[in-house]
């Protein structure tokens, strides 16, 4: 059976180009980039022209980017360094919506000295922005709002805060781990001091990440350690991966202008054609700003997991922010943030597509899923109600 | 993803017995669409009162409605004292077993088995039992303490995949602690209740109180707290520390600093913060 494969925020293929470029990196060219040696040596030239090509995507300059493990310890790295930077500030600020890798950390923080403020959303998945702006003051050691929501896919309006935060003196760090590669981001027009991404959510390997530091921004390393990275972030580079960094940079950045938009008019597709067919449906989140490849979807009456797991049975990946699937028996703290009633959150199935996908595999899923969720709902207790009532 | 056995995939994706009986003799009605998962069983006994047919409605995962399945699978052709004899545990070794923390499926089946018992027998469905200790789920202590006797349950996490208590914003799992402990024979260091308190003695127990069992407590959140005075069954404290600055110092004040007190001291005491 093949793989229909619409679950790209979770993670997503390595690129074809990326596997050819990275390959010789593991056992021919497998020098170390700080040896004195030229066949070292090479391998460190190659590290610059990747670090260009990650910068290049965001608008950056090179030495603004220091490579890291994962999107998490961008993260992490981020917000540890404005705290030990401002060690007398003790408020730091964040969304209801963000990833765990940074809400966990915030909430961490509140349980160790520090004033936490999480910042509401709307019904719609948009920041309330006069609340983030109130709440900034003297003692805000960070603000850290993430760019684009990892599951309903809004985006948040980062110009506009970026300023407000700067405008208070305040440190800003973005998550923006959903956002690049997929949509146009460029520093050089929106004042952000630090923004983190992650390789493996734009078809590089799993196991990379980047973190931007604006030059003159107040930095402390998370890692202490040798001097890779200019002494920002210790340990011998993941050579392998940051090449294919590099490259999956490069092709990202071909790819946000038709190709992305061939992806965004699948997307729409594939919600139109679903909310058409299947009753009590409806989009989570603001329909305009969202990232052109991911909808989420409430599907009214059904328990996600059960969708999740009838699609598995036609090789459909997608995935859920029902809690039945994560383990925890509340439902996704992003749908809870953001209003969305109990009855939808638990059938509320995430897609999110890639440049691979294509016209058949969305057809596909929109002739599979209607049936699944009908008959679900021929099984739930709360459907025969709700036809009944209504 | 979930570990499940092949039994569960292949009951929950070919299901027995979906389905309402319109003339069903007894119907269980457990769960609700917030919670996640849901379940109606319908029974139809025979003359013999034997389940002659058993039909359910499930809102829920692969788990909740494989555990549906192998329920009614299980109670047709039994007498209803058969019936009454099964457990959660049956469900889930019908099924090969469940992930840990899928268990609260089999719980449900078994409490839609029970009630539909009770609908037919016409005994009066009896009100719920107990205290609600988790709130999120609507557990009551009474549902927890069952959970943990026959299920053999020691920790906090294992009652949550049982039963879901505590599974939400994690508020009760202090009483869920206590239920647990009860079971296991633990006594809780608890200072001894003198019947009536003189107002010294009060004052002294409150000191003693607050030293052994809630500055601990508070001081692990990073948090402090002072007496300052006691006027009849006020008591007046102040918060430090994190304490002071936590938007949540209210609901600590009242719940906690005040429950405890109330348990360990006297019952109508009320305490109150005193700005610095």
């Amino acid at each position: 059976m093949s793989v229909i494969y619409v679950d790209n925020n979770a993670t997503t293929q390595v690129a074809p180009e990326v596997m050819e470029e990275i390959l010789p990196y593991f056992n021919e060219f497998y020098g170390n980039p700080s040896s004195m040696h030229s066949f070292g040596g090479q391998v460190g030239r190659k590290l610059l022209e990747a670090r260009a090509d990650v910068a290049a995507l965001i608008g950056a300059a090179p030495e603004e980017i220091i490579f890291t493990g994962c999107g998490t310890e961008s993260d992490s790295t981020a917000i540890w360094a404005a705290i030990r930077s401002y060690p007398d500030k003790k408020h730091i600020i964040t969304s209801r919506v963000e990833h765990p890798a940074v809400k966990n950390l915030f909430e961490y923080l509140s349980k160790n000295g520090y004033r936490v403020t999480f910042v509401p959303v709307d019904r719609q998945g948009h920041l309330d922005l006069d609340y983030l702006y109130k709440n900034l003051s003297d003692d805000t050691a960070i603000a850290s709002i993430m760019w684009a929501n990892n599951e309903s896919g809004v985006i948040f309006p980062l110009e506009e805060i970026s300023q407000a935060v700067k405008e208070h003196g305040v440190v800003f760090h973005t998550d923006a781990v959903q956002a690049v590669g997929k949509i146009p981001i460029d520093l050089k027009n929106i004042d952000v001091d630090m923004l983190s991404l992650s390789g493996h959510k734009f078809h590089g390997p799993k196991g990379i990440g980047a973190l931007y530091v604006r030059k003159g921004t107040k930095f402390f390393p998370f890692l202490i350690g040798g001097h890779q990275e200019g002494g920002r972030r210790g340990g011998t580079e993941n050579v392998v991966s940051i090449i294919g960094l590099g490259k999956a940079s490069q092709l990202a950045a071909n790819h946000l202008g038709k190709d992305i938009t061939r992806v965004k008019e699948l997307r729409d597709k594939l919600e139109n054609e679903l909310l058409k067919r299947v009753p009590s449906a409806f989009i989570n989140g603001d329909h305009k700003n969202r990232l052109p490849n991911t909808t989420s979807i409430a599907f009214e009456y059904v328990e996600g997991e059960s969708i999740l797991l009838m699609m598995d049975e036609f090789g459909i990946c997608a995935s859920s922010g029902s809690a039945c699937t994560s383990g925890s028996l509340e439902p996704s703290h992003v749908l809870r943030a953001m209003g969305v009633p109990f009855t939808a959150a638990h059938g509320s199935i995430r897609f999110s597509l890639s440049v691979y996908n294509t016209k058949e595999e969305i057809d596909f899923i929109i002739e599979k899923l209607p049936p699944i969720i009908e008959r679900l709902r021929e099984m739930s207790p709360f459907w025969k109600e709700q036809k009944s009532a209504s | 993803m979930w570990e499940y056995t092949d039994k569960v995939k292949e009951h929950f994706l070919n299901p027995r017995n979906v389905g309402v009986i319109e003339d069903a003799d007894g119907v269980g009605e457990v769960g609700s669409l917030a919670c996640g998962d849901a379940l109606t069983l319908y029974l139809k006994l025979d003359e013999n009162r034997l389940i002659a047919d058993a039909k359910f409605q499930t809102f829920g995962c692969a788990s909740a409605i494989a555990s549906s399945s192998a329920l009614t699978e299980i109670i047709k052709g039994l007498s209803l004292e058969d019936a009454k004899k099964i457990t959660n545990d049956d469900i889930a070794d019908y099924l090969g077993g469940l992930p840990k923390e899928k268990m609260h499926c089999s719980v449900m089946g078994r409490d839609a088995l029970e009630k539909a018992i009770v609908n037919y027998l016409g005994e009066a469905q009896k009100k719920v039992e107990g205290q609600v200790v988790c709130e999120c789920f609507g557990v009551t202590n009474v549902e927890i303490q069952r959970a943990v006797r026959e299920n053999e349950l020691t920790t906090i996490e294992d009652v949550t995949d049982y039963v879901k208590a505590g599974g939400g914003c994690g508020n009760c799992h202090e009483q869920i602690q206590e239920i647990i402990d009860e079971f296991l024979g633990r006594e809780r260091p608890a200072v001894k209740k003198p019947p009536r308190l003189t107002n010294i003695q009060k004052i002294k127990l409150i000191e003693e109180t607050l030293e052994r069992e809630i500055k601990p407590a508070l001081k692990k959140d990073g948090g402090d707290i002072e007496l300052v005075d006691v006027d009849r069954n006020r008591v007046l404290v102040k918060l430090r520390g994190t304490c002071a600055v936590c938007a949540k110092s209210q609901i600590t004040l009242k719940h906690y600093v005040e429950s405890k007190l109330r348990e360990l001291v006297t019952p109508d005491l009320v305490v109150e913060e005193v700005q610095s």
